[in-house]
């Protein structure tokens, strides 16, 4: 089985973000990139399904030229090997001409499946696995939190407005990942070591004309400072006085 | 001129509230310009007769035994065939948790990259400025496409609902659905009927953390749920420890909210957290550390045990509503 992994580096979750000067990036000096979380449950999904059925996992990236150094970590986690598709100004690009860009890789490799993360937790878009499932005209399951494969077709769970849906589709397909879908392992010393041997394919990708604009970043407005209104239950009262009369909710 | 189609979201008929609140967006951008409901699917007459709530005075349907869900890859192709034809400028739809696959799919095969789960849209002389929060609500970025075509979705929960009275003109589409065109298929839907409202579009949320102590004493917190009509959420500690399942958790992993009323039972308030509840209106928190970051934030905070500050607030809010019924 084939199965294609499609990552993003981006900055890891416990970022205290800051907007650059020119008011319209992120500042990224100082800043710790990571794997974007959803792609890790992705890539834990890929790799289960190849320990199971056999095949090989490649990892797509699309990422400025510092993001090797992170795609790299895919590795030694049961990657066979990662494909790093260098546009140094991919931070700016928009899901559509990201997705295009993966679109031309993909169709290098035949492949069974396709695992990319529901979003990323940078722009939080959450819409490239989708895009790139519709450009190469396969079905595609969103926010899968259980998966499987039985006989030719693709099996997925996911939680919808409170309820849960059981979602099927014939392969080949692009499934995007919730948390939970799996849980990523940690690797062990061996495969650390084993995945140096590992190659990172580099190519550089032309970069499309920008189709979205940025026109400035701001913080949300600052919320008042907090107030302690009291210790354990003997603050209730006052508690539901506030709510009902200054907040006006009950 | 900004000539609007807005995607209904229901089921079986039934308009989802963040449809009304898309809705009322799309009339504000369209101002005199024509304003176009798409509803697709089972129910989807009825559903367009309901739209003369909001003021839609012109609906294009469509119904089809091979279409059940009308937010499916199933419905990209009438979508897009209604969409090239009526040649809009802006195609809105409601930001539901399924609704990414179809918005995706029409995307693509119009090349029109989308702006999504926007909370601010302003239309200046046909330009369209959305705002949107990225790094779970650390930061707002506001964005404009240079596309003809603009296709945007829309925050459940931020935009008010403005009802005005219309008549409305429905409009059959006619296209060929067939077997062959059903991509993915739903064979199971578990766990409806649930009293509680969903988290994205619930007015209040009370949410729990470690501090809650164990599993099972979520069901106090479900008490107070259901006394306020509020919906349950986590943190994201108490979903990875397994207490309570990936679906309701809060912050940077999980979903963003902005409820009027945020309660944080035992919740320290790491930055993830608080990023993902930031907008909330108002936000009470009961914690048992009186130096924990989420007393920085909270509007009423108090300082104490979860187990019986909860059970306190439970009694009291009975107590107000036995008052107002007497």
């Amino acid at each position: 089985m084939n199965i294609l992994i499609c990552v993003k580096v981006v900055p890891d979750s416990e970022t205290i973000v800051k907007i650059a000067p020119d008011g319209k990036n992120i500042e990224e000096t100082n800043v710790r990139f990571a794997v974007n979380p959803y792609d890790e449950y992705a890539l834990e999904a890929g790799v289960q399904l190849k320990e199971k059925f056999g095949g090989e996992v490649t990892v797509i990236s699309v990422g400025d030229e510092n993001a090797a150094g992170v795609i790299k970590k895919c590795l030694p986690v049961g990657a066979d090997k990662a494909i790093h598709l260098v546009a140094p100004n991919s931070r700016m690009m928009d899901a559509l001409s990201i997705a295009r860009i993966l679109s031309d890789e993909v169709s290098n490799h035949p492949f069974d499946i396709i695992f990319c993360g529901k979003t990323t937790i940078d722009d939080q878009n959450g819409l490239v696995g989708e895009l790139l499932g519709s450009l190469l005209n396969i079905p595609v399951i969103s926010a899968a939190s259980q998966f499987s494969i039985e006989g030719e077709r693709a099996v997925a769970s996911r939680d919808v407005d409170g309820t849960k849906e059981i979602v099927e589709c014939a392969l080949p397909c692009l499934i995007t990942a919730e948390k939970g879908l799996t849980k990523p392992r940690y690797p062990s010393l061996r495969e650390i070591m084993l995945a140096k041997k590992k190659q990172i394919e580099s190519k550089t990708v032309i970069s499309s004309e920008p189709i979205l604009y940025v026109l400035g970043m701001e913080y949300p407005p600052n919320r008042p400072s907090g107030k302690i209104i009291g210790e354990g239950i003997s603050a209730v009262p006052e508690l539901i006085r506030l709510l009902r009369e200054e907040a006006k909710i009950l | 001129m900004t000539k609007v189609i807005v995607f209904v979201d229901h089921k079986n008929g039934v308009i989802k509230k963040v449809t009304a609140e898309t809705l009322s967006v799309g009339k504000n951008i369209a101002g005199q310009s024509q304003i176009t409901a798409v509803v697709l699917g089972p129910g989807a007459k009825g559903a367009a007769s309901c739209l003369t709530k909001y003021g839609i005075d012109r609906a294009i349907v469509f119904e089809s035994e091979y279409l059940t869900n009308p937010a499916s890859l199933n419905a990209a192709k009438p979508l897009i065939a209604i969409i090239k034809r009526e040649q809009p400028d802006v195609v809105l739809f409601p930001h539901t948790a399924a609704i990414k696959e179809l918005l995706a799919a029409v995307s693509a095969n119009l090349e029109v990259s989308p702006t999504v789960d926007s909370v601010a849209i302003e239309n200046i002389d046909g330009r369209l400025i959305c705002r949107r929060q990225i790094y779970a609500g650390k930061v707002v970025e506001s964005l404009t496409s240079n596309q003809t075509l603009k296709i945007v979705s829309i925050r459940p929960n931020i935009f008010p609902v403005i009802e005005r009275d219309s008549e409305i003109k429905v409009e059959e589409f006619s296209f060929l659905l067939g077997a062959t065109d059903i991509i993915t298929t739903i064979r199971q839907v578990s766990g409806e009927g649930k009293t509680r409202p969903d988290l994205m579009e619930a007015k209040i949320i009370v949410a729990g953390g470690r501090g809650m102590g164990c599993a099972e004493n979520f069901a106090i917190l479900e008490q107070l749920a259901d006394v306020l009509g509020a919906a349950v959420g986590a943190s994201r500690s108490v979903v990875d420890a397994e207490w309570q399942p990936q679906c309701i958790q809060i912050g940077q992993t999980g979903k963003t909210v902005a409820p009027d009323l945020y309660i944080a039972c035992g919740i320290s308030g790491a930055i993830q957290h608080i990023a993902g509840i930031y907008s909330s209106k108002i936000i009470v928190a009961i914690n048992n550390d009186p130096d924990a970051p989420i007393f920085k934030i909270a509007d009423y905070g108090i300082v104490g045990d979860v187990r019986e500050v909860v059970p306190a607030i439970i009694q009291e809010i009975k107590k107000i509503k036995l008052s107002s019924l007497s």
